[in-house]
């Protein structure tokens, strides 16, 4: 029965120009007005400031954040070490309360981790090395009690297939390499069919090709099924070919300093003249001098 | 290293023509050879360990043949000889029963306190600090000490060995156990969360698993710790006791001069250590933390 609900999946996943279809399907997006996207948000960042605790004093990570994640983004959050984006991640998977503001998602607000927000992490030791790659991916769908034993079992092999790690499927995660490990985690936050997806660096701790081969890989598994991404990095490449929007924090503690479009780019245009300004417009955001001056007068506006 | 050339003018390496080779594919040698058999047999463990058993027997019997004097150093053979006898007679199969039925019933005690300590600890800070202070204080307290006490509250019998048991278990066990519970990944657990597990599940199926290395570690110590606690307490007071164990089958043995059986009886303490550490922990460390990269 719950298969029923996932059929246009396998459809695509069988038909051999899924992924021409898929580009069709961001080219859709680009011609869409943007005031057609005036929906209600699925994910709502709304006023919310983080802090953490050390021993000695308490750090501001971001200070009253908005931001809006409409379905079916790939929203990319994108600033320098110390912008508070990975921890503004965690906070709307649940990990970390907001001191200020509220994270909604489908208007309820965030209170916990679930299973509704997967996050992929950085760090290949997300995966518990005790579980094959087959149970690793059907684990949180069993823990989650979302499905049998059995069906569980069949969703896990069908999205490993998706990520290409059919013949290592009872391997386990010590026997892969960097690149496979986050395939998997990737397998297994997509087998879960979260509302939000969430991905904290995931690429940053490999090697640049394997970094480019997954980008492609996550553009085309989006292009398949659609999924509403959030997306953590700090490299303004990646954030350009990974996502259809890009918000900017500034750092010290963390605050928006600007959003920008990039549905017109993929892998492909990274050598385009559109691309090169998209990157240097970023750049220069990025690396602007005394940026705390100029963002007071944003914030009191 | 020519500082000649560092002092004077910059360093300009060559500009040397380049090249693009088309390469063949590679037939010279194999990719890949194997070892020469003496290699790979002198790679396996229970060769090596195995000629080292044999030298220490071969310097045994030289000493016991060169001394000469069966009361006070019985050679290998003798030993053995002895042996041999006490398990066929079933003396000796039967004392190493009686320790094993205590030691297991003080073990499985100690294990289950330290969980309860360390389960404390890692939910509450009263039970972080009630852990460490009592680690600090009890750990270092050899288990045999306590025995007297015990003998006092308990009386003669299994009661007292058991509280020293629990005793020597106790404390290495909690610590390592909560140590590889503080050692699970922030990542791991925060995954662990992400799936909607807590309390109890969230114990089971993530943060023992985790920190199994560190787990198998402790009940390892622990059993070489109860095993030679046990022995030491029944030579101490197994004499009052009418069906000792495998320590009071040494310490009558010695009282009656049979030094072989000593022997034998010391042989069969290091021998059911050697057993239980080699197979049945080596066995659990391959199904469980070497099949998952845990532990080399």
């Amino acid at each position: 029965m719950s298969f029923a609900a996932h059929r246009s999946d396998f459809a695509i996943a069988e038909h051999p120009e899924s992924r021409a279809r898929g580009s069709i399907r961001r080219e859709d997006a680009r011609a869409r007005s943007p005031i057609a996207a005036e929906a209600s948000p699925l994910l709502r960042i709304k006023g919310v400031t983080l802090e953490y605790r050390t021993p000695e004093r308490v750090v501001r990570a971001t200070h009253r954040i908005d931001l809006d994640i409409h379905q079916g983004d790939r929203f990319v959050l994108l600033g320098p070490s110390g912008c508070g984006k990975s921890t503004l991640l965690k906070a709307a998977a649940g990990f970390i309360r907001p001191v200020e503001g509220e994270i909604t998602l489908d208007g309820v607000p965030v209170r916990e981790p679930g299973p509704d927000r997967i996050v992929v992490f950085q760090e290949f030791d997300q995966l518990p090395p005790w579980k094959t790659v087959a149970q690793n991916v059907a684990f949180p769908l069993r823990a989650a009690r979302a499905l049998g034993r059995r069906e569980a079992m069949e969703r896990a092999r069908h999205y490993i297939d998706k990520v290409g790690l059919t013949p290592f499927a009872e391997s386990y995660p010590h026997q892969l390499s960097g690149g496979m490990k986050q395939r998997v985690a990737i397998a297994r936050a997509l087998a879960m069919q979260p509302k939000v997806l969430m991905m904290d660096e995931p690429f940053a701790a490999l090697d640049a090709l394997t970094r480019r081969r997954m980008q492609e890989e996550l553009l085309s598994l989006w292009d398949e099924a659609p999924f509403t991404l959030l997306f953590v990095t700090h490299s303004i490449e990646e954030a350009l070919v990974v996502g259809n929007r890009v918000a900017l924090l500034s750092p010290h503690p963390g605050r928006v300093r600007a959003e920008f479009n990039s549905h017109a780019f993929d892998l492909t245009s990274i050598g385009s003249h559109d691309f090169q300004d998209a990157v240097q417009r970023l750049h220069s955001r990025l690396f602007e001098a005394a940026p705390e001056s100029r963002a007071s007068t944003e914030v009191s506006a | 290293m020519s500082n000649a050339s560092l002092a004077g003018r910059p360093l300009v390496p060559p500009i040397r023509p380049e090249y693009d080779h088309v390469l063949a594919p590679f037939v010279e040698a194999p990719v890949e050879r194997v070892l020469p058999f003496s290699t790979r047999l002198w790679q396996q463990d229970w060769l090596r360990k195995g000629l080292i058993i044999v030298a220490l027997i071969l310097l045994w019997e030289g000493l016991a043949r060169w001394q000469d004097n069966d009361l006070l150093l019985p050679g290998f053979g003798a030993t053995m000889a002895a042996l041999f006898d006490g398990l066929v007679n079933g003396e000796l199969l039967d004392r190493v029963r009686i320790s094993l039925v205590v030691l297991l019933q003080g073990y499985v005690c100690g294990i289950v306190l330290a969980f309860l300590l360390t389960t404390l600890a890692v939910s509450t800070q009263f039970g972080r600090d009630l852990l460490s202070t009592l680690t600090a204080m009890f750990n270092p307290l050899p288990a045999i000490a306590l025995l007297p006490l015990a003998l006092l509250w308990f009386g003669l019998g299994s009661g007292s060995l058991i509280f020293v048991l629990i005793h020597s278990v106790l404390w290495p066990m909690a610590l390592n156990t909560y140590a590889g519970f503080q050692g699970v990944p922030e990542t791991l657990r925060m995954a662990g969360r992400n799936y909607g597990l807590r309390g109890p599940s969230y114990v089971i199926q993530i943060l023992i698993p985790a920190a199994l290395p560190a787990i198998l570690s402790g009940l390892k110590i622990g059993w070489a710790f109860a095993w030679r606690t046990l022995i030491a307490a029944e030579l101490v007071f197994g004499a009052s006791s009418g069906r000792g164990g495998l320590g009071w089958y040494i310490f009558q043995n010695r009282n009656e001069l049979y030094t072989d059986r000593v022997f034998a009886g010391l042989v069969l303490v290091v021998v059911i250590g050697l057993v239980v550490e080699n197979i049945v922990f080596a066995a659990f460390e391959r199904l469980t933390v070497r099949r998952w990269g845990m532990a080399r």
